[in-house]
Order: structure tokens, then sequence, then C-alpha cells
């Protein structure tokens, strides 16, 4: 093909509707008749309910009805796992998962227990007000070590156990690499990620046509194929009567993907009981409970090094907070205990986990998606073994990194996506290299440090490398259609949150079918139009769902130079695709247009030969036999108030790799939001839940996210080492911004605070300039 | 506790309005809901995002801050109504568009009247000037380094443009 | 998010909205700029069943320089319009400090100072101003009218001495002494946030530099501002060195009781205290040598 936006920074085809507010997204829908549903949910964080009356509810203005559990009926149902465990041996899974709404009992603050429907949203919260809740309160555990307490209450009466999972892997043989060492380094590392919090919060509206028998869902989803083949089970309809739509989704993250949520359950089964439209969209007060979390991990890690700083073994046993329900299976510690390996050679791995029940919200993939603890643990591992053996940090990373000889490296343990953790493909130290370059690293070590110092500025430098395993299965589909008027329609069953799909997947197929990108008419997130698919989640919408976009567009490409050498009765090998039309290579005049070539293909007189299909057009699935592993680092220079411990970034540097690179602009993109996320995570944003499982800083005054303001300018490069594993050779970016930003940090502060010279280590994240402080008071002089 | 309802008069993009509402309904739903000018985004309803952000009278506001009734008798400006009549992109969305400085697009509607505001006042401001005026505007995919070149463009393209 | 319902009354005078105000007492409140009290709503923490909109009033906006003594803010004055007013922000040089730390520009266009001053927010910054000021604020009722010290204004958590039926109309604003500094400075955790602690200090000096007179207040650190004045004194008489304003930012950490919060405990909010009383002292000093 040829390659004239693969690559290319082309400006993004659906800008134009969303920079005029032209865009639909959940809210945007007005259907007649329509009404609004809101949810009563729990203020407390553990309780039996003894019952709660909504008769109150139902004499208030403009309600139309409300609902608790068991007017469900059979419908209420415990929602389905999403993710089964991995095929792992002695693995421990209790399952247990939500509720459309709290039956007996409650599990977290903000679980939804009854549901108002009224003819504006301002009238349903008003009904809120009238039901009547009758508790017993229990007792609340949050505390991921105190309840795994014998003592403990149990968030799950039946199971009288705290344990979610318990999940044991190893590779070699720790305790004899542990005898070896030179050092053994152990401490114990606090991670806590934070709330997605897009801007735009999640929303369904629901419309049953009885008549039609045909349910519709717009659903802020980034899986609508599975959300349709669910709850058109649970609805009791056949997956054609289910059509779900994802609409502009404003911003995803990752909780997006978690599906059959109380609310997404509740709409279309409202819908079918009042014959009516129905919208729900969260509220930003809401999404603090509705939406999932991700939330922390305390590791006791330790790790074996030689003297030169090479790694012999590293052996953590870490706890895992899941939150009141698992439905989301073992993804996120999985992807901790896997990407601690990082890019380093790990002879010797011993990983073991528990997830752990509380009372709080539950947990699942938030960008990056447990993949940032990991990657916390090693690089400060690194960092503490560098320090004890007087080695620069870069330099005992670089003696560690996998050679480029080693791939594909087999890291032996089970992935998230159910194979043996193997990295396809990298080249690790160049990138290493790039990065230090890029900040400015033996300068500032070697020299500008000191002088910035004694003229009163602590500066610190930090620098840290991570991988992420991306581009997973199972697969994707892609619907490439020529169309008479010459455009190309392309159709897939992923969705959209901002990633560019509908510029990414047109450049391919403009490119494999010589037209003009902005001719490529991309659709994404309807079921309707794309039948098959899994979702966006894991960094792996272009990889997956971008290979399907080209090998769908090859098969029509081959149809359409098929068609055009009958037709010019020539060898395929004669001809050019090529500004929408196929022509004799030489001979400019003797063409055909494309959309022609659609319409011969479909034709109103004679047969379609035996072997081929009318259109021009195909469907192709794409998946992959594993995840492709990217990698990258993060540098940055930070400046810290010695004073007020307040935080300047000076300079941030991210190189990285992930493949051969569709579009570059959009790419850069995701670096920067995921970069500002990471930063986010690292120093302003916190979940402050007390020891009653009640979240103090529920609203956007309180829960910090960064502005123009605390995101500095970054500096950006890459490197190409294409994937094996797909013809495109992608790998994908879409989490790597976010990743090492935690470890990034603690290095830097330490490092212009002189922290390891006090005895002062930084082991935990989200830190802050009261957090410094506190930590600081225990510094050795 | 009782509510009552108020008749309106108001400009949106030089379109008059007349409607009768209820006193508690907050303006960005009137705007959405009400007027169908569905642009201007809620993402928090309580003054933090910013994606809400309109101008009243010219003056940047958050529409979610402020009840419906109030906005009587003003000229409010909104995301709709900056492409030109042929459906040309202005110079700032022109900017953003060229620079990627959108991905979801949801916070985009507020940063953009926030910035049409603050360009009119500030015609040649330096990226820390512009860092601080979208410092009001959330938002989560982007990072805002595209956003700050884009307004650093459109800032020249409309001093270039100026009489 | 939305609000309890209400009956919405646009207030066609100063007496109207005062009327209406005696008649409903705390069921009613003011709706002034909106930006504290509408997110209030839209949480439904506050529940007003009567709100009575001032903004019609535009004669409570305004700056008021007839007399020479003092400066009169009218309550309705935006933020904004303070912020553009370079007469107003020469003579009251701690806005000009501390205007661009509250939120951010879309809130300063509607806020107004005295709908800031009346809701008392105590990580609030101008509460701080009005009692390093030492300002008065008028306040009428239907009944009449009445002054208030800043000094006994701020009563509480989010609680002053306005009565039910009454509303702050004007804050009086004594002008700067001749030779006089101000400087406010406050740590938060991003542009615009409320203050985990915030000190605004004004220094007066003889024409011999010595100092005659410091008025020291914080926000964020207690219920209410914090006039820590007294803490201060022992920089009267003296020529301010580097170690008398170190003494005194160890007696202001002395003089006050953070509680801490989600975002700092209680000893940081302390120790910054400290660290912002040097800061704000020195500069005020310096600004008071040169005139500025």
């Amino acid at each position: 093909m040829s390659t004239r936006y693969f690559g290319a920074p082309v400006q993004r085809n659906e800008d134009h509707r969303l920079l005029t507010g032209q865009a639909l997204f959940v809210d945007d829908i007005e259907l007649p008749g329509m009404l609004h549903v809101a949810f009563l949910r729990s203020q407390v964080a553990h309780a039996r309910i003894k019952g709660i009356d909504v008769s109150g509810a139902l004499k208030c203005e403009g309600v139309v009805a409300a609902y608790i559990a068991d007017d469900l009926g059979a419908y209420w149902q415990p929602g389905p796992l999403l993710v089964p465990p991995p095929p792992i041996a002695g693995i421990t899974f209790n399952l247990r998962t939500q509720v459309p709404l709290a039956k007996d009992r409650i599990r977290h603050v903000g679980e939804p227990l009854a549901i108002v429907v009224a003819e504006s949203r301002y009238l349903a919260e008003d009904a809120l007000d009238e039901i009547s809740v009758d508790l017993d309160i229990l007792p609340v555990v949050v505390d991921i070590e105190s309840a795994l307490d014998p003592s403990s209450v149990h968030v799950h009466d039946d199971l009288g156990t705290n344990i979610s999972a318990h999940v044991r892997q190893s590779k070699g043989d720790y305790r004899a690499a542990a005898s070896r060492a030179h050092r053994i380094l152990k401490r114990r590392f606090h991670y806590e990620h934070g709330i997605s919090s897009p801007i735009e919060t999640r929303g369904v509206v629901a419309q049953w046509d009885a008549r039609a028998n045909q349910m519709t869902i717009w659903d802020t989803t980034q899986a609508p194929v599975f959300v349709r083949n669910g709850l058109a089970g649970m609805l009791g309809l056949g997956e054609h009567q289910v059509r779900v739509i994802a609409p502009f989704v404003g911003g995803g993250f990752g909780p997006k993907m978690m599906m059959f949520y109380p609310e997404e359950v509740a709409l279309p089964w409202i819908a079918m009981q009042l014959n009516r439209p129905v919208k729900w969209i969260e509220d930003r007060l809401e999404h603090f409970f509705a939406t999932s979390h991700e939330r922390g991990q305390i590791h006791d890690a330790e790790i074996a090094v030689d003297h030169d700083g090479r790694i012999l073994g590293i052996k953590d046993v870490f706890l895992h907070d899941t939150g009141a329900y698992d439905p989301y299976g073992l993804t996120v510690p999985i992807n901790s205990q896997c990407t601690l390996l990082g890019p380093y050679l790990v002879p010797s791995y011993d990983s073991t986990f528990t997830a752990v029940f509380t009372n709080l919200p539950i947990v699942t993939p938030y960008r990056g998606a447990g993949r940032q603890h990991g990657v916390f643990v090693m690089e400060r591992l690194l960092d503490l073994a560098a320090h004890e053996l007087e080695i620069d940090p870069a330099e005992i990373r670089r003696r560690n990194l996998i050679p480029p000889n080693a791939f594909p490296y087999k890291n032996e343990i089970i992935y998230q996506d159910f194979q043996p953790l193997e990295y396809d493909s990298g080249n690790y130290e160049p990138v290493l290299d790039m990065a230090l370059e890029a900040i400015g690293y033996a300068a500032f070590t070697g020299g500008e440090q000191a002088k910035l110092r004694a003229a009163g500025h602590c500066v610190g430098i930090g620098i840290a490398c991570y991988v992420e395993g991306t581009g997973i299965g199972p697969y994707e589909g892609a619907k490439v259609q020529v169309l008479a008027n010459g455009k190309v329609s392309v159709a897939t069953g992923i969705g959209t949150q901002g990633q560019g799909h509908f510029t990414s997947f047109a450049q391919i197929a403009a490119d494999q079918l010589g037209v003009d990108v902005r001719d490529v008419d991309v659709v994404t997130g309807d079921t309707e139009r794309f039948y098959w698919g899994a979702g966006t989640f894991s960094s792996r919408g272009a990889v997956v769902a971008g290979n399907a976009v080209n090998e769908a567009s090859k098969v029509v490409r081959q149809k359409a130079l098929k068609l055009a050498s009958d037709a010019f009765e020539c060898s395929e090998d004669d001809l050019i695709v090529a500004d929408g039309k196929v022509s004799i290579i030489g001979i400019p005049e003797k063409f055909v247009r494309l959309g022609e070539l659609a319409q011969r293909a479909n034709p109103m007189r004679g047969a379609v030969k035996p072997g081929t299909e009318p259109g021009l057009e195909s469907t192709q699935y794409f998946g992959p036999p594993g995840g492709a592993t990217a990698n990258g680092v993060h540098a940055i220079i930070v400046e810290i108030d010695p004073e007020t411990f307040d935080l300047k970034i000076l300079k941030y540097v991210v190189v990285h790799d992930c493949g051969t690179v569709i579009n570059p602009m959009i790419l850069a993109g995701q670096i920067h939001g995921g970069v500002a996320q990471g930063i986010g995570n690292a120093f302003y944003e916190k979940l402050s839940f007390d020891d009653q499982g009640q979240l103090l800083n529920a609203s956007l005054a309180d829960y910090l996210l960064p502005t123009a303001l605390e995101v500095p300018r970054m500096e950006l490069a890459h490197t190409t080492t294409p994937s094996p594993l797909n013809p495109l050779g992608i790998k994908g970016a879409g989490e790597a911004g976010a990743i090492p930003v935690g470890p990034l940090f603690a290095q830097a502060i330490e490092d212009a605070l002189q922290l390891k010279q006090k005895k002062v280590e930084l082991l935990e994240i989200p830190l802050s300039p009261s957090r410094l402080f506190e930590l600081s008071k225990g510094a050795v002089r | 506790m009782a509510s009552d309802r108020h008749d309106i008069a108001l400009s949106v993009n030089g379109t008059a309005y007349r409607r009768s509402i209820d006193s508690r309904m907050l303006l960005s739903d009137f705007l959405r809901h009400e007027l169908l000018l569905a642009g201007t985004h809620v993402g928090c309803e309580h003054g933090v995002c910013g994606a809400c952000t309109i101008l009243l009278d010219g003056v940047a506001i958050r529409s979610c801050l402020m009840l419906a009734v109030q906005a009587n008798g003003y000229e409010l400006s909104t995301i709709e109504g900056l492409a030109t009549k042929s459906g040309a992109l202005n110079p700032i969305q022109q900017a953003m568009h060229e620079r990627h400085g959108l991905q979801c697009g949801y916070c985009t509607p507020g940063i953009l009247m926030t910035m049409t505001a603050f360009l009119k006042e500030h015609p040649s401001p330096s990226e820390d000037e512009v860092r601080e005026a979208l410092s009001g505007n959330i938002c989560r995919c982007t990072g805002y380094q595209n956003i700050v070149d884009a307004m650093l463009a459109a800032a020249e393209a409309l001093r270039a443009a100026a009489p | 998010m939305k609000p309890a319902p209400f009956k919405y009354v646009a207030a066609s005078s100063l007496e109207h909205a005062l009327l209406l105000k005696a008649e409903h007492g705390d069921e009613a409140r003011f709706l002034a700029g909106g930006q504290s009290l509408i997110p209030t709503m839209n949480f439904r923490l506050a529940r007003p069943s009567v709100l009575i909109d001032i903004n019609g009033l535009t004669d409570l906006a305004g700056i008021d320089r007839s007399e020479a003594a003092e400066i009169r803010v009218g309550a309705l004055t935006r933020y904004c319009d303070l912020e553009r007013n370079y007469d107003f922000l020469k003579s009251c040089p701690l806005f000009g400090d501390a205007l661009p730390h509250i939120a951010h520009p879309q809130i300063r266009n509607r806020g107004t100072i005295g709908g800031n001053l009346s809701h008392a927010d105590p990580a609030s910054e101008l509460p701080a101003l009005a009692v390093a000021m030492e300002a008065r604020m008028r306040i009428k009722s239907s009944a009449g009218e009445r002054e208030s010290l800043a000094s006994e204004f701020f009563q509480g958590l989010l609680t002053t001495d306005i009565g039910s039926d009454e509303m702050l109309v004007e804050i009086a604003y004594p002008t700067s002494k001749p030779r006089s500094g101000a400087c406010f400075r406050e740590v938060a955790r991003r542009r615009g946030d409320f203050a985990l602690a915030g000190v605004a200090a004004v220094v007066t000096l003889d024409q011999q530099q010595r100092c005659t007179a410091v008025r020291l207040a914080l926000c964020g650190v207690g219920e209410t501002p914090v006039d820590a004045s007294e803490a201060a004194a022992s920089l009267i008489g003296t020529d301010c060195s580097d170690e008398a304003i170190d003494a005194v930012a160890v007696e202001v950490q002395g003089a006050i009781e953070p509680c801490g919060n989600v975002h700092a405990t209680a000893d940081y909010q302390r120790h910054i205290a400290g660290v912002l009383a040097k800061r704000t002292l020195t500069t005020a000093l310096q600004r008071a040598s040169h005139g500025v």
C-alpha cells in the first residue's frame, strides 16, 4: 500500500463536529416522552437493610415510578464475571459481583438502593428525599491489612473471609538467588491510584419499542458489543433485538469498560416496564461512588542484587484492595504482578498477592490498570539498590536491561490475557540513552545541579523505565465498504472516547484504497453497524481494530483490482489504486472510479459469480496471539520549595517505543494526557476515605485534578521497534504516559531534598507538600 | 417547598428566545434541554471543571452556577455561535484543530468560550498567561500542551487578521 | 445535582430585598454572585425556600472614594471589577496580591466581595484581608443600619454576625497610612484552591524606618480569620531585622490552632503559617521602605 497517510500527523476527521458543538454525547439525546431516572444511594458503607419504603416518593409531583430490588423480580441478579481468573495453578478466587439494587445488604457508600423515575431529573431528586430507609448499621472494613484479621467484619458474610483472591506466580528460584546475593534490600511500599474522573461522567438512555420489539440503548460504555450481548440475555431478548450505541464519549480511561453497572442493567428494564424512553446521567457526586476506582496496594518487596547491582531475584508479597465486589476478576493485580518485571532481566521472581474485599466502591482497571503499582515497586527497589551500592540510578537500570538479542523474551508467568508473559520485541538501551540525553542527565548530575543548589534551589532529577503489555486479544473486526459515491465506510465494534479512531482507522483504509482520508467515514461503537468485538481497553484499539481495518481494506483493494482487471482485460499487476480510482499504470486516462466499481459489483442483471459476493466490501477479523510489549523511559527535573515543599516541574521528557506509529500527532496527545493523569496520581489526586468508608473529598474542589498550571510542557521522542505479532507492527500506547510517573516523582523529590542522605525514603504514592513535610520530620541531619 | 415559573427573554448567539421556566432550572440545563443547544457541556455542576463556561454579555461565566431566570435580558454566546455562517471554523477553532487541542472534545466548549473572551482582552499572551487563563478549565485527555500551542497560534492568527 | 425547589424574586430595590428577607428570615437567601451559594444548593446542602436576587441592585456595587480616610466598597462589587480598578489596587495593595488566588476568572466575573465576606469560609482570603485592614462592615435591615468591625463580624465557621433579616451592603477599608507596605501570600494545592494557610501583613514605618504599626491576619488556620497582630507586636519600635521577623513567625505558629484537612496536616498548616508570616512581613517591610 502507499503510505501517504500512515505515519503522518493527519488532522482529525472528528474535530469539526466536536469544535462546533454538534457531536452527540449521551446527555444530548432527547426522545419524545423521555423520563429521567435518579438513584437513591447508600450514605453508609455497611449495613443490613431492614426495609426501603418508596411510597413517599410515589406521591411526589412528576414521579411516574419508583423501584426497589424486589420490584425487579427475576431480573434482579448479581452481575456476571467479566474476566475469569487466568489459568494459574493454586489460585484462590472468590467471585462476588454487584447487584442492580441492594437487597439485603449494603456494602459500600453509594451503592444504589432505590430508583425514582420522573418527568425531570430535578423532580426525581426531590422524590429521593421522600424515600425512607431502615438499616442496621454494621461495622466497616476499609483497611486491607486489618480486613485479613480473623476477627474482622466480613464484607461477604457467606464467605467467612475477606479474601477475594490469592495468587502466587514464580519463575526461577528466589531462595537460591537470595542466598547468593551481595545485598538484599527489603521495603514496604504503598501505592494508591485514583479515579479516572473523565470530564463526561457515565450515562445511559434506553428506549424500548414494544411494537418493533426493539431495544435501543445509548451508553457511555467502552464495550458496546459485550454490553449488548449481556443485556439481551438478561432482558430475555435476542441479540438482534438490542442495539447498543456508544456515541461520542467524553473520556473513558477504563472504568467505562466495566460492564453491567447497576444503572446500565436497570435502565433498559425500566424502559420495558414503562414503555417510555428513560435517561440516567451520572452527576459528578455520584461518579465518586458509582463508577469504579483504582485504589491501593501494599507491597512487601525485596530485591537481591550482586555487587554490580544486577538483579538476581525479586520477591514480592502484596495486598490489593478490590472493593466490595470483584466482577473484573484479577486484571489489575495480575498487571501489577507482571509489569513489575519491567524491561529488566529478572532471573528469579516470586510474587504473591491477596486481593481483599473492603466496604469501598469496586476496583477495576483505570489507565495503567495496576501496572503503576508494579512499576513503582521495581523502580524504587532499583533506586534503593543504587543508593546502597553507590551506583548511579540510570546506570543500575542500564545494567539490568534486557538486551536486544533476547527477544521474544519469555518472562514465563501468566499475564492478564492468559498467555505466558512474553515480550515480543524491544530495544531498550537506546530509549534510555535518548531520555538521558534529552533531560541533560550528564550535565545536570555533573555540575548544574550543584550550581543550582549553591544558589539555593532544591532541584532534583529522576528517571524511570517501564514496559507496557498492550494490544491483547481476543480479537476485533472491521467492515470496510466502498460506497457508490466513491467514499469509504469503515465500521468496527470498539468504541471511541477521544483516541482519534475516526482518523487513525481512516488513515489505514485510505492508504490501502488510495482515497483521501477525509473521504473515509468511520463508525465505532454501534452494534447495529458491527456485530462482533471486545472493546477499547488495555491499549489495544489501534493494534487490534487497526489491524482488522487493515485486513479488511486489503481484501477490498484486491476486489477492486480484480473488478478493474476484468473490466480493462489486463493483469492486476498493470493497475494502480490512487486518488479514488483504479487506473492502468502509465495510461492515466484509462481509469475507473472506485465508486463506479462498487456499483458494478452490485449488478442489476447477470449473476454474481460463485465464490464471490456483491459489493466492494469485506469484513475481516484480527486476533493477536499475545500482547505486544511497548516500553519507555520518563525523565524529570523538579524544584521543591524547601519551606513549603511545593513542587514545580522544570523539565519533563518521555521517550517511548510503541512500534509502528499510525498518527504521531494522536500518539503524542495520548502521551501528554497519560502523563497528566500520572502527575495527578503522583502528587495531587488522593481518595480520602475515613475509617467508616466515607469519602471526605467527593467533589472536584477537593479531589484535585491537574490543570494547565500543574502539567508542564513535555518533550517527546520515540523509537520504533515493530511488533512481530501483527502485520502493521503496531504496539499500543494509550496508557504509557500514566505508568511510571509515581516512581519518577519519588526519585526526583528524594534527590531535590537530598532525603536519602537524611535517611528519609519515599516509599508511597501519592505524595503532597504536607506529606513531604511530615516525612521530612524524621530526617536525620 | 414550592417553586415558581418565570418568563424570560434572552438572546443566544444572536437569536432571541422567550421561554417560561422553573425558577430553579440551571442555565446549563436551559441551554441544553430547553433550547436544545447541547454544545455547552456539563461536567460537575459545582463550578470547578469549566466545561459549561459560556459568555454572558461577552464575559466568561459558569452556566452551571447561574439560574436560567437570571439570564433574562442578556446576550449569551455559546460554542454553536463561533463558526462562520458558512460553517467555517473561526481562528480559535481552526487552531485547536490544527494543533490537536482536543481528544474526546467534552471539555472543549468551555475552553473555546473561556479563550474567546481571554484572547479578546489579551491579544498577545505569553505561554504562562495562556496557562493561567486555561487553569479554570479541566481537561482529562490532552495534558494541555496542544491546547496551549493552539491558543498561542490562535492569538497570532487573530492579530494578523485584526484591522 | 439539581437544587431543591424554591421561589425566586428579583429584588427591585434594596428596600424590597430587605423587606423580603425580614419576611422569610433564614428561609430566604440573597443571591448575589452565586459562586458559593449555587454549588451548595446543587449539592442540596443549602435549601432556601426563597432566593432574593439582588444582582439588579447596582447601587450596591462600586467603589466610593469620596472620604479621604477610607475606601468604601459596595458589597455587590464583583471580584473582576476590583481586579481591574488600578486606583483601588493601589490604595488597597493586599487585594492585588490576594485576588488572583480566588478561584478562576470565570468565578471572579460573577462572585462579589459581599457574598464572599457573608459566606465567611475560613479558608477564604478576603475575610483575612478585612481583619488585617481593620475594615468596617455596614449592615442594613428594614429596621435600620449598623456597623460591625471586622474583628467582631466573623464569628465562627461560615458564620457572621449578619442577622437573619440583614444584608451586608458596604465595606469600609481605612486608607493605608503613609510609609506602609502590605503583602498577602498563601499556600494552596493548585492556583485558585482554598488556602491551606494564608497571611496578610501590613507594616508601617516612621521616618527612621522603624516599625510603628503592624497588622497580621491569617486565613485557613481557624474557623474564622485569625488576627495575629499581637504576635507581631515585638516588631514595633524596631527596624524589623530578619531575626526579629523569624521570632514573630514562631510566635504566629504558637498563636494558631489549625485543625488539618484532607490536604494538609495541622502541623503542616502551622509550619507554613510561620513560613508565610516571615515571607509576607519581609515583603511588606520592603514595600514600606520603598514607598511601594
